[in-house]
């Protein structure tokens, strides 16, 4: 047992936070309020080696590992929730199943690319009668000899109307039910493929979500990724992944609530004295520091079991409840002991609060988690 | 086509943190982050661009500190220099400039060949601005100091730069070797990259001793610093400015005058 972080790991966080401070929180409620995706920071975060965190230098990456990565997306969501998304989701959702499961030819083609930002990545899942259950898919893949023919839709696609490289799901034989699905790697441009409808959302308003339309969209026979059949098993372990990335970002968005919360509070001054002075709501800020702290502990613990490839899933799965919970928590604490001023757009903590609930909500519902976390409960 | 270029650095207090102890005038170093002082890291990035346009450039980054201003070392290693020196030895504490050039010089000397050596002004901590200058001196180089324009002709040996000074600036033309002392005014020092992080370790780290530089014992340490510190005081905050108001410019500039004569100033 060790809880200290490597001097690796410290310097990515310092690296990391000097990067936010000034290169994402100056923007952070501009990009918010314009619902605009921060093309120039993407490009920043590329020219630091932010987009392949993860991955060995052989395959193009940083050569870091998945508690820097989880760092990383932490620290960026404590200024700006948005980018911090645009991050987890690339590396996790489209870099990392290639990495995983991609053929020698699939990992030189796409990864270098990838890791170095030249390239970004989403992944493809949801669809509009398929959200918690992933199972009920009806995007469909059909086998056209030296083609894949794909044709259906999904939705919510973070980074949908940036990205380049896209992991897609879809049924290749609708009888065999989880295992009739395949992942597939379409590309932006290819014949078919186009982007539909950009969401509205309340929060992570500057971050990319989108349809994506497959009308008999052809891709090539090597773009299938892992065998036919076995898409399930890559969404739901790349899943496991992504887990650890927004369970990061809530933890971020947490800390970037409390820390210009407590700011606030050792300058506000009611009834003669600074709120951070009054024991009341001096242990309203002990509850969140705790919380957040103990989020923390789960976070990066499922982070170095990946590390060192146990099994996490159920470690993420606690990690994301816990840390999305916390997100919401205390972003709503936050906006309280702001009072007035909190509900305001100008303070940070109106669009924390915003962006914290989205935690709760995707790659796997609180719902979800807590039916993986039972499922292993009652399973012993 | 590639350069030998040598950087100075020192691991200082963050000041934007520090305080200083009101009674006895030092600093309060305790729970203080240290960090690669800031004149320094834009004498680094220097020699980083010009790296970025010869990458066979090899950079040393040389220190004389504690044995944790490795720290501040790997920083550097991990914005892109090659080589980390530390002179570390208890013989060496409590130098003031003159025996710190010393120490640093016979380092130097040691690390051997380079084509050019920069360094920050100064220090956030001490604020002399000898140091550089004085190494220079030693390793008879030419020294530019306040640099804050540089560029390197093709010939890879003549040198121009842009010097800045109270009321004006000074362009120089310099041949290599020489000693530069850089401005912030010079560039925008890069941040760490995540790459560069896990590659620092790869990298050479030297950590050097008195002895291993074959500095002349006599020259080094506080017994041989010839100046020391008598009496460190927090000077008293200034008055607040006054603003002149008035309708038209005339009108102010009537006001200004009137304040200055009164003052005997003019």
């Amino acid at each position: 047992m060790n809880f200290q972080l490597t001097k690796e790991q410290e310097f990515v966080r310092k690296m990391v936070r000097e990067f936010a401070v000034n290169e994402v929180e100056p923007l952070a409620a501009d990009i918010d309020k314009e619902h605009r995706f921060p093309v120039e920071t993407v490009e920043k975060m590329a020219k630091y080696g932010l987009l392949g965190v993860p991955f060995p230098t052989e395959v193009g990456g940083a050569g870091g590992d998945h508690i820097s990565y989880a760092i990383t997306v932490e620290e960026l969501s404590r200024v700006c929730a948005s980018t911090g998304v645009i991050c987890s989701a690339h590396t996790s959702l489209c870099a990392w199943p290639i990495f995983n499961y991609g053929t020698d030819e699939q990992k030189a083609k796409y990864l270098p690319d990838l890791c170095s930002g030249r390239k970004l990545g989403a992944f493809g899942l949801t669809e509009p009668g398929a959200g918690t259950d992933a199972a009920g898919q009806q995007t469909k893949a059909a086998d056209d000899g030296d083609y894949w023919i794909l044709n259906g839709s999904k939705c919510f696609i973070t980074n949908g109307g940036y990205a380049d490289v896209f992991i897609v799901m879809a049924m290749t034989d609708k009888s065999k039910g989880t295992r009739g699905i395949s992942a597939f790697i379409v590309e932006k441009g290819d014949e078919g493929f186009s982007i539909g409808k950009t969401e509205d959302k309340m929060g992570i308003c500057a971050s990319s979500t989108t349809e994506l339309i497959f009308q008999n969209c052809r891709i090539p026979k090597d773009r299938l990724l892992a065998n036919v059949g076995e898409g399930f098993k890559v969404a739901m372990s790349t899943l496991d992944g992504g887990r650890i990335g927004i369970a990061s970002q809530a933890l971020g968005i947490a800390q970037g609530a409390l820390d210009v919360t407590v700011e606030y509070m050792n300058a506000r001054k009611q009834f003669g004295k600074k709120l951070s002075q009054l024991q009341a709501l001096q242990f309203e800020v002990a509850n969140m520091a705790t919380q957040i702290e103990a989020a923390r502990l789960l976070v990066y613990k499922a982070a170095d079991m990946k590390d060192k490839h146990l099994p996490y899933g159920v470690n993420a799965a606690m990690a994301k409840l816990f840390a999305a919970e916390t997100a919401m928590y205390v972003t709503t604490k936050a906006v309280q002991l702001h009072g007035g001023y909190g509900y305001t757009k100008d303070y940070p903590v109106e669009r924390m609060m915003r962006d914290a609930k989205i935690t709760e909500i995707y790659e796997g519902t609180s719902e979800v988690q807590k039916m993986v976390i039972a499922g292993s409960v009652f399973k012993k | 086509m590639a350069f030998k270029i040598i950087v100075c650095a020192k691991q200082v207090p963050d000041t934007n943190v520090i305080k200083i102890n009101p009674k006895t005038g030092t600093l309060i170093r305790d729970g203080v982050p240290s960090i690669l002082n800031h004149d320094d890291a834009n004498a680094l990035e220097e020699a980083l661009k010009i790296k970025d346009k010869y990458p066979d450039t090899h950079i040393t980054v040389v220190s004389m500190g504690p044995p944790q201003a490795t720290d501040m070392l790997m920083e550097c290693l991990a914005k892109g220099a090659d080589e980390g020196v530390l002179l570390s030895d208890r013989a060496v504490g409590g130098s003031d400039t003159w025996a710190t050039s010393n120490a640093l010089e016979a380092t130097i000397r040691k690390i051997g060949d380079y084509d050019m050596i920069f360094a920050g002004r100064q220090a956030i901590d001490g604020d002399t601005a000898q140091v550089g200058p004085q190494i220079a001196e030693k390793l008879g180089l030419p020294q530019i100091t306040y640099v804050e324009e540089f560029e390197i002709a093709d010939n890879m040996k003549d040198i121009t730069v842009k010097r800045q000074l109270e009321d004006g600036y000074e362009v120089i033309k310099v041949q290599t070797p020489c000693m530069l002392t850089c401005i912030k005014e010079l560039n925008e020092p890069r941040y760490m990259s995540i790459g560069g992080i896990f590659d620092a370790k790869n990298k050479p780290m030297k950590v050097w001793s008195a002895k291993d530089v074959e500095v002349d014992l006599k020259k080094v340490g506080l017994e041989a610093s010839p100046t020391n510190v008598f009496r460190s005081f927090t000077p008293a905050p200034k008055g607040k400015g006054v603003v002149l108001e008035g309708d038209t410019e005339k009108d102010v500039a009537k006001k200004l005058l009137v304040g200055l004569k009164s003052k005997h100033v003019i």
